[in-house]
């Protein structure tokens, strides 16, 4: 096993660096450049637009930019915004905490969530409470966030007046009134990603469940008299989470790049809408920066995934 | 004594046709599935209503009048009107024609395409490495950038090809499908690694069976509980997505209504006109739970240990 | 977990970028504006002391970006800086200059300007301290000039230093700006937000490539009523009053905070509805959503006449893709609209009264005009001109005598071919319900009309090879807002010259996109150009207006009003200007 870690490891290395070229070359070739936000003012003439060109390198080829990016880069220089001019790492840093207080909280609230859901569903095939958690999950898989997040500042903010809709992020929690605010402020944003991603694992889980179920070890762990909550908790549920593990493991690394809608309609500066401000705009270092942080957490968390597959299941066996 | 008195009923014809085949079965078992049937049926009236709906129901879907506008439903206009006074019936029927193309067509490749390199990872160590490196290297790429990429070197090329209609449809639905193939594929590959071992594999080996046998005929069956899951929530989400591309003018042309345009360009008159939202928000809920049941139904018309139950 | 959990997770990875992409999309570029305090207002506020009001919030749907404002990258930028910094003087809602750092504005009647207009002399503000309790002199006015004036600064407002030979400081407290040509608009350099002042003391080792990456950037020092308490990048800025500002009585409010959110309805909902908010910025969505958002009863709209109008360019080019390179190209001709007739009908099919009315009405009007402030170069001619009269009757005859004729299934065509027009826009709510009515128009009439929009990033690129960009023209017509940044019309005027014409020599970097090219006009601006006469320069703008109108170089469609926001019903002192930014006067603002 040790082996197998050290040897995927290894080629992760090579596999980074192919994902950072083709993700460069993306940006380079993709239409649209930094300058766009000047090109309709008549007053900035083209001169002054192909001078700030130059200042940001953006008139040399696409490769010698790469190699000057990656040298940088793995020196732990991340480069400067094209657009704020200040550090991209300080940038990441200033975003991160708030990605993690919503959708860190909203992933684990909705695996709390999901599970035991998921579990009743399956185990009460085709009941009231299994129809109504379909419903329900599929009602929260068609309506997309931009719009649930809209009905519900209208719903909570607006015309209840319960909770504020714009995200404060110079907010510093220190005493109990400030906790409150923090939790009445995140509590919309949180409520649009659970709803979201409950629907989406509840689904898996009950799928995985059916699947357990109707395997002969539940028959014969029925069969020797053992009490239907044990089979369905030590047994199936067992089984079953085995690849729910694997996928909320693999789930992990987008908890980095957010969400990128939900931070957008509540003003949550997070890294997604750090991320997608950035390539609305060509800030082609930023845009590296965390593309590149999430390849690496995509392929770190696929190997904790293999790992963990083959720890649970001693079918599996990695050589 | 039932199944005493039972068995005598059965016809020679019956006794004869076994071998049962393995589609036969699924089909039998799927007809019994009442949610499923029930799915299939909603499903088909959508699919029909888009096609045809548009032919019998002939007001027009984009004339603009403004004194007709945030009209509730009423016999007139079915489904109300919109901001711009446009009868939102006929915006819904010709939208699903899109939308339920897209949503259809998108999951079909992207399951397709998953499912195969899944497998192929799963099933051989030798390939596993790379083709689950090269899932991980389109998982990390940022997709406007790169929609906006494709979008431009095959636009032109396409609408050459195919027309404007049909390219506009290829180039989204492959954008869509291609992009959202990697969970699948992860998702089988963990399951054939885990079936892999299972003794009935084992089985088929032992008896001489091709590589290819094994993946198709026995693993794959098994290996299908997440995937229709998966295809049915995608469908879906494709339809969200090709209103997201078109927004952005990287899809059919802003006066194309589709089911998911719509709903994006409700979203700011929920207290003005909230039928500009339920309706394409209903059909597209619809389209999705009966894909869902869909779904379930051939989930266990195809699982062998259900069969009979 | 969405992402990557599911089957359906990764597609909300992409819905989520792409959704949220066009949240941002809908940027529309105003031209960066500047701002100066009124006398009346000012008057009103003197009643209220400094720092009487607890915190201003204010909302914008693009966050700044950057507060050193020769550095910016939008007009959130200098907005957000401008409480920071301030030029000399600032245009105010008249388009006169109001002095800021100036004691006064130079004219030629009291001898600032010289009278050859090659040169004005400012006159600063004695005792003018920057927040850090230094001096503010003449040197850093000379400074700032060295500063934008650094090619390898690439400062974003360098135009503002073209034609300018030489800054110099006369004494402490004066500074003469001197021209290498008579200058008939010296206000050109330190008015307005592009002129802001930056100090010396911070910014001599920040010029030239150091430019680039320096840390002062983010943190200004300024002469301004406010100044920085913490600015994160694409989110919030936070201010609390400078200290050492100028004016003992203000500003009213202690803090300010602009804080970005995703777009122009949630800043109105937060403003008018749920009252959280004080103010608004840019409203730029349709008015029907607007009017019922304001209904909310906790705001006011703050509009005011602007010279952005919102267009439809005319291709005189023939875009057709099978001409490959020579695809508008100005050595080609395009098929129908290089026809006046046809162009004439185009115009009088559209029913901008409609269009403006719904979709824009309290935010906008119709106009006929492409120059349209400040009003004396708002030209009274063309409202009466038949081409300016929605009448789809005689455009239809126009098109007939153009021998484009009605086949039998209603389409238009000579010769046997269609006539069909692809119309390109950015990405944004408004602008596709607007291209919804034309195209309605222009269907009336028989003619194809093929929609096509592409994200702002796109269409307002410089990009030589991306081939959507507004200045490629490779469609039909094209329409966005668009207007002189300051009340001088030169600039802008010139977008129309033969030598302008964007094309593949000059990689597309010209601004004349309609491929127009009329010796009369050049030389009509040649006159204009030359004429110092603030009165004949302005008849000679409406000539030139004219004649982009009436020969249907564009179609103007809506005069929109700048700034529109909404703030709060107590908020006071607000007095907007097209020319400057929404905040100029925040130091006024109170409750």
């Amino acid at each position: 096993m040790n082996r197998y870690i050290i040897r995927r490891l290894l080629i992760a290395i090579p596999t980074l660096l192919i994902i950072s070229v083709v993700v460069f070359a993306i940006l380079a070739l993709a239409p649209g450049d930094p300058m766009s936000q000047f090109a309709a003012n008549p007053a900035v003439p083209p001169e002054v637009r192909e001078n700030m060109r130059h200042a940001l390198g953006l008139d040399q080829p696409w490769p010698v930019r790469y190699v000057k990016w990656l040298t940088e880069f793995v020196q732990g220089n991340w480069g400067y915004s094209f657009i704020s001019k200040v550090p991209v790492i300080g940038l990441v840093a200033q975003r991160l905490p708030n990605t993690l207080a919503v959708l860190g909280v909203a992933y684990i609230v909705s695996i709390l969530i999901a599970i035991p859901i998921g579990i009743i569903s399956a185990v009460r095939r085709y009941t009231l409470f299994d129809h109504t958690a379909t419903a329900f999950a599929f009602i929260g898989y068609s309506i997309p966030t931009f719009f649930s997040g809209i009905l519900l500042i209208i719903i909570f903010s607006i015309k209840l007046h319960w909770f504020p809709f714009i995200y404060d992020s110079t907010l510093k929690v220190h005493d109990f009134s400030t906790l409150m605010t923090q939790i009445s402020q995140s509590i919309m944003p949180i409520t649009v990603l659970a709803l979201f991603e409950t629907a989406t694992l509840t689904r898996f889980v009950r799928s995985e469940m059916l699947e357990n179920l109707s395997l002969d070890y539940v028959r014969t762990a029925r069969s020797k008299g053992l009490a239907e909550r044990v089979v369905i908790i030590k047994h199936a549920l067992r089984n079953s989470l085995i690849p729910v593990v694997t996928l909320i493991a693999l789930g992990v690394p987008t908890i980095f790049t957010g969400a990128i809608i939900t931070e957008q309609i509540f003003a949550v500066p997070g890294v997604g809408q750090l991320l997608i401000s950035s390539i609305e705009v060509n800030d082609t270092p930023v845009v590296m920066a965390i593309t590149f942080v999430y390849a690496i957490l995509v392929v770190g968390f696929n190997l904790v995934a293999d790992v963990l597959y083959g720890a649970l299941d001693p079918r599996i066996k990695y050589t | 004594m039932a199944r005493a008195e039972a068995l005598p009923t059965l016809t020679r014809a019956e006794l004869v046709r076994k071998p049962r085949s393995l589609w036969g079965d699924a089909w039998s078992s799927f007809r019994r599935h009442r949610l499923a049937m029930a799915g299939t049926v909603v499903f088909s009236l959508l699919a029909v209503a888009t096609v045809l709906g548009p032919f019998i129901y002939t007001a027009d879907p984009a004339t603009i009048d403004f004194a007709a506008g945030y009209q509730a439903p009423s016999l007139v206009h079915p489904f109300g009107t919109n901001d711009l006074g446009q009868d939102l019936f006929a915006r819904a029927l010709l939208g699903g024609r899109i939308s339920m193309a897209v949503g259809i067509v998108a999951m079909l490749i992207s399951i397709t395409f998953g499912t195969l390199v899944g497998s192929l990872a799963g099933f051989f160590n030798r390939i596993d490495g790379l083709l689950m490196r090269m899932t991980d290297m389109f998982i990390s790429l940022p997709s406007l950038p790169l929609l906006l990429l494709i979008v431009y070197l095959f636009r032109d090329a396409l609408h050459a090809l195919f027309g404007p209609v049909v390219g506009i449809f290829i180039l989204v639905v492959s954008v869509i499908g291609l992009l959202n193939w990697m969970p699948v594929a992860r998702l089988v590959r963990a399951q054939f690694l885990s079936i892999k071992r299972r003794e009935f594999v084992e089985a088929a080996r032992s008896i001489g069976a091709s590589d290819v046998r094994i993946i198709t005929r026995h693993m794959l069956p098994n290996a299908m509980s997440p995937v229709l899951v998966a295809a049915s929530l995608s469908v879906g989400a494709a339809i969200i997505t090709e209103s997201a591309l078109s927004f952005l003018g990287l899809g059919f042309p802003s006066d194309r209504p589709t089911w998911g345009r719509m709903l994006f360009d409700a979203r700011n008159f929920l207290e003005l006109a909230p039928q500009m939202a339920l309706f394409p928000g209903l059909l597209i809920f619809l389209a999705v739970i009966s894909m869902n049941y869909i779904g379930d139904g051939l989930r266990d018309a195809l699982d062998p240990r259900r069969l009979g139950a | 977990m969405g992402a990557a959990l599911s089957g359906g997770g990764r597609w909300r990875g992409l819905l989520v970028a792409l959704a949220s992409a066009l949240l941002v999309a809908t940027a529309c570029t105003t031209p960066p504006s500047g701002a100066s305090p009124t006398t009346g207002a000012s008057a009103s506020a003197s009643a209220v002391a400094r720092g009487g009001g607890g915190t201003l919030h204010i909302l914008y749907w693009q966050a700044p970006t950057i507060l050193n404002t020769h550095k910016a990258q939008g007009t959130k930028d200098y907005d957000a800086g401008g409480l920071i910094l301030e030029p000399l003087a600032k245009f105010g809602p008249d388009a006169k200059p109001v002095p800021f750092l100036a004691s006064e504005i130079p004219t030629l009647q009291n001898g600032g300007i010289a009278a050859d207009l090659k040169s004005i002399t400012w006159k600063l503000k004695q005792n003018v301290k920057w927040s850090d309790g230094t001096d503010f002199t003449a040197d850093d006015v000379v400074f700032t000039w060295q500063y934008v004036a650094d090619e390898k600064t690439a400062a974003s407002d360098s135009e503002t230093v073209l034609g300018v030979s030489k800054v110099e400081a006369v004494d402490k407290n004066t500074v003469k700006v001197s021209f290498t040509d008579p200058n008939p608009n010296p206000y050109q350099i330190f008015v307005t937000g592009l002129g802001n002042i930056i100090q010396k003391k911070q910014f001599q080792s920040c010029i030239g490539a150091a430019a680039e990456t320096c840390a002062e950037n983010n943190k200004p020092v300024g002469t301004g009523p406010y100044k920085l308490v913490d600015f994160k990048p694409g989110d919030v800025v936070t201010y609390t009053i400078n200290d050492s500002y100028r004016d003992p009585g203000k500003p009213f409010f202690k803090d300010v905070q602009i804080k970005g959110v995703a777009d122009a309805a949630t800043a109105a909902r937060s403003v008018c509805q749920a009252g959280d908010s004080d103010y608004g910025w840019n409203m730029q969505i349709e008015w029907s959503i607007l009017s019922q958002i304001v209904s909310g009863g906790k705001c006011v709209m703050v509009t005011h006449d602007s010279p952005n109008v919102e267009r439809i360019l005319v291709n005189r080019a023939d875009p057709s893709a099978s001409l490959g390179d020579k695809r508008s190209e100005p050595t080609t001709q395009h098929p129908f609209l290089s026809d006046l007739n046809v162009r004439k009908a185009l115009a009088m099919a559209i029913d901008r009264k409609t269009l403006a009315t719904q979709l824009y009405n309290e935010t906008g009007k119709a106009t006929c005009n492409i120059v349209t402030a400040p009003a004396e170069v708002n030209s009274p001619n063309t409202a009466s001109a038949d081409i300016c009269q929605f009448d789809a009757t005689k455009a239809g005859q126009l098109l007939d005598q153009a021998g484009w004729t009605k086949a039998a299934d209603g389409k238009r065509a000579k010769g046997g071919k269609q006539m069909v027009i692809n119309y390109l826009t950015s990405t944004n709510d408004l602008r596709q319900k607007e291209q919804a009515i034309v195209k309605q128009n222009w269907e009336a009439l028989g003619i194809t009309v093929n929609l096509k929009n592409v994200p702002a990033s796109v269409f307002f690129s410089s990009d030589a090879g991306n081939p959507d960009t507004a200045a490629h023209m490779y469609y039909d017509v094209e329409m966005y807002t668009n207007g002189s940044s300051d009340p001088d019309q030169q600039n802008y005027l010139s977008g129309w010259l033969c030598n302008q014409i964007a094309q593949k020599s000059n990689q597309w970097k010209g601004n004349n996109y309609e491929r127009y090219c009329s010796t009369q006009y050049d030389n009509l601006f040649a006159q204009y150009k030359k004429e110092l006469d603030k009165t004949k320069r302005s008849q000679l703008a409406i000539q030139l207006n004219d004649m982009l109108v009436n020969d249907v170089v564009i179609i103007p469609l809506v005069a929109r009003a700048f700034p529109v926001a909404s703030a709060s019903k107590d908020l006071k002192g607000l007095n907007g200007t097209p020319w400057e930014s929404d905040l100029w006067n925040i130091q006024e603002w109170y409750k």
